[in-house]
């Protein structure tokens, strides 16, 4: 019986024999291999950095944004009225309500013009509390954060981000500047340490202002005590549901609604992550399932190439069985043809998609991750489309008579 | 001496949609060791079916077919090749050389199947290719090298595996006068070595060359006699 070392060697050198036709058909696998990889890697870097981003936005956070209501005039969205107030903020703090919320920081914000003594700049506004900062997870880089009593004080104070402090002050420190916010004067306190981009807005550009603050000198609303959104901490990760519970039964209720026509939407952390997670896993499966239909049309490429080859080499088979190769000697030979075309083409795609990988993760600021498994996992299956689009054509090569295979010239 | 193959009443049919053509029509053949025998006929005798199965390459519908010793007539295609492996060595009309590999590469090919060795393979090869006078062509391919010299690249592939039978079709067909003779004469030296051989020709002054020459018109053996005439 032929052993398998020459029976490699038969094959490479029949593949070789063939080189261009070999190279193309290789690069439907290479190609298919690649994509799967680099889709499959893109979807699991985006849903580690989501899943970063929305963990950076605090710990064990609850969010409570209020829901656009259909006013009396009939239209959605004519006016938006905030229906979440700083009453509400007020309630959830109170332990009896939620005995599971740790913290509570009602915030509001809009876009505001900034003025230092030397330049102009844009940036968010936030109004909200001094338990932003442990509900939302930042510290503060230099100076101090404001205090409750600054709050109820209504003072012109500001703590602003990295950012925005070196837009506004370059390298100097801003602490005890003066800046203007929207027209009015606001004394620096305090620069926030880096926290890095979020899906929507850049946290590092931010000036946290004082709510009472923010609501008498630069709300843009009519109603001075409405927030645009409430943040609030659980006491701890095992509290969290039950804390989710206790802010919805209690804001349903002081608002007069029920669940189905609540003016106001509960998420957790935890959700956001969800929904995220879901969200890119469905885009990935997508994506990589596109991708392997590129693969699955190579796979096709290496069996009609195999039919080809088969049909060319008649004779070759012919004079092969005549010179003894039993039909199972002949099968395996295509087989291993079919294999060694699979697997050379999967070396050559995991090959590129670390190429690629390399190169696109800098261009799309997103870390393509390919894991190993997933790497041996393509090499495992381009061989096995290799050897699958083999089976027929190597069983048509081993069927062949061999007078037929003789005759053809 | 004693036969190396005898066929008795063998009998080959071809069902070629409804209409059943009668290739063979009960041949019967005793070829002893060390003989060689020329089989001849026109085109549509028989001729080819009957190289076929003294080759091992395709099985008698009736009839009886012993080669060395075994009856080859019922067996597996997997046992055929085995046989074929074994006890036949074959020169083709057209070489049938595997223009991808190298005159040796070609030679050690059906010691590949049997499962040799690659260093008993090689020498083997070796000494085969030094028989037929292609020592110093061992490394060529087939397509630098001249008809005559490709034939006797089959004919060492032939000679390797210390065959029982020497089975050559048309062997000369292809080729031009001077390499016609080479074979030939190669062909005598194997006979005289104590070869057995069976050539299939249409050619008169080729098959003069056999010991014994048999004639097959319309799927049955004529004569079994030296040679007869002018040809057709």
């Amino acid at each position: 019986m032929m052993d398998w070392k020459e029976t490699v060697r038969t094959a490479i050198d029949a593949l070789n024999a063939r080189r261009m036709r070999s190279a193309l058909t290789m690069l439907g696998i290479l190609i298919g291999i690649a994509a799967v990889m680099l889709t499959v890697g893109l979807g699991q870097g985006a849903q580690t950095s989501i899943t970063n981003q929305i963990n950076s936005l605090g710990s064990n956070m609850i969010i409570v944004t209020p829901s656009q209501t259909t006013g009396s005039s009939g239209f959605r969205g004519g006016s938006t009225v905030t229906t979440l107030t700083t009453r509400d903020a007020a309630m959830l703090a109170d332990p009896s309500v939620a005995p599971s919320v740790a913290a509570v920081a009602p915030t509001s914000s809009s876009q505001a013009a900034l003025q230092s003594s030397t330049t102009t700049w844009t940036s968010t506004v936030v109004g909200t509390v001094p338990d932003w900062l442990s509900v939302r997870a930042r510290t503060v880089e230099t100076g101090r954060f404001f205090t409750s009593d600054e709050v109820n004080s209504s003072a012109n104070v500001a703590v602003i981000g990295a950012t925005t402090s070196s837009e506004l002050f370059d390298t100097a420190s801003p602490i005890g500047q003066t800046m203007t916010v929207g027209g009015q004067p606001f004394t620096v306190i305090g620069v926030l340490a880096t926290a890095g981009s979020s899906l929507s807005s850049n946290e590092d550009d931010t000036v946290v202002v004082p709510s009472t603050t923010f609501a008498a000198r630069l709300s843009t609303s009519d109603n001075a005590i409405s927030v645009s959104s409430i943040y609030l901490q659980a006491t701890d990760a095992e509290s969290l549901s039950a804390a989710y519970q206790e802010v919805k039964t209690a804001l349903l209720s002081a608002h007069g609604v029920t669940a189905t026509t609540a003016d106001f939407t509960v998420s957790t952390q935890a959700a956001l992550v969800e929904a995220a997670t879901s969200m890119t896993g469905v885009l990935t499966a997508l994506l990589g399932g596109i991708a392997a239909i590129s693969l699955l049309v190579g796979g096709i490429g290496v069996m009609n190439i195999m039919l080809v080859s088969v049909s060319e080499r008649v004779r070759e088979i012919g004079l092969r069985k005549a010179l003894g190769a039993t039909p199972s000697v002949i099968r395996r030979q295509f087989l291993v043809e079919a294999g060694i075309l699979g697997m050379l083409g999967g070396l050559l795609g995991i090959g590129l998609g670390f190429l690629g990988s390399a190169i696109l993760s800098p261009l799309l600021s997103i870390t393509v991750e390919i894991s190993w498994v997933a790497t041996l996992l393509a090499l495992g299956v381009s061989l096995a489309i290799g050897l699958v689009a083999g089976v027929y054509p190597a069983t048509r090569a081993a069927k062949l008579a061999p007078i037929d295979a003789l005759r053809s010239e | 001496m004693s036969a190396l193959l005898s066929m008795e009443g063998v009998r080959k049919t071809y069902n070629t949609g409804s209409i059943a053509v009668d290739a063979l029509r009960g041949v019967n053949l005793t070829v002893d060791a060390g003989d060689y025998v020329a089989i001849m006929g026109p085109s549509g005798s028989g001729k080819s079916t009957l190289m076929h199965i003294i080759g091992c390459l395709d099985v008698p519908t009736a009839g009886r077919y012993e080669l060395d010793g075994v009856d080859v007539s019922s067996m597996t295609e997997k046992d055929l090749a085995d046989v074929r492996n074994r006890k036949l060595g074959f020169v083709f009309q057209s070489f049938n050389l595997l223009h991808s590999l190298t005159a040796l590469r070609n030679v050690e090919l059906p010691l590949v199947y049997a499962g040799v060795n690659p260093g008993e393979r090689r020498e083997r090869a070796l000494l085969a290719l030094d028989r037929v006078g292609l020592a110093e062509r061992v490394n060529h391919r087939p397509g630098e090298l001249s008809g005559g010299q490709q034939q006797r690249v089959s004919v060492a592939r032939a000679l390797v595996t210390d065959p029982a039978l020497i089975l050559a079709d048309e062997p000369t067909g292809n080729l031009d006068s001077v390499s016609t003779r080479d074979i030939l004469a190669l062909f005598d030296e194997l006979t005289a070595a104590g070869r057995t051989i069976v050539m299939i020709t249409h050619e008169h002054d080729v098959a003069e060359r056999a010991k014994r020459t048999v004639h097959i018109y319309d799927g049955l053996l004529t004569d079994d006699a030296p040679l007869a005439g002018a040809s057709r």
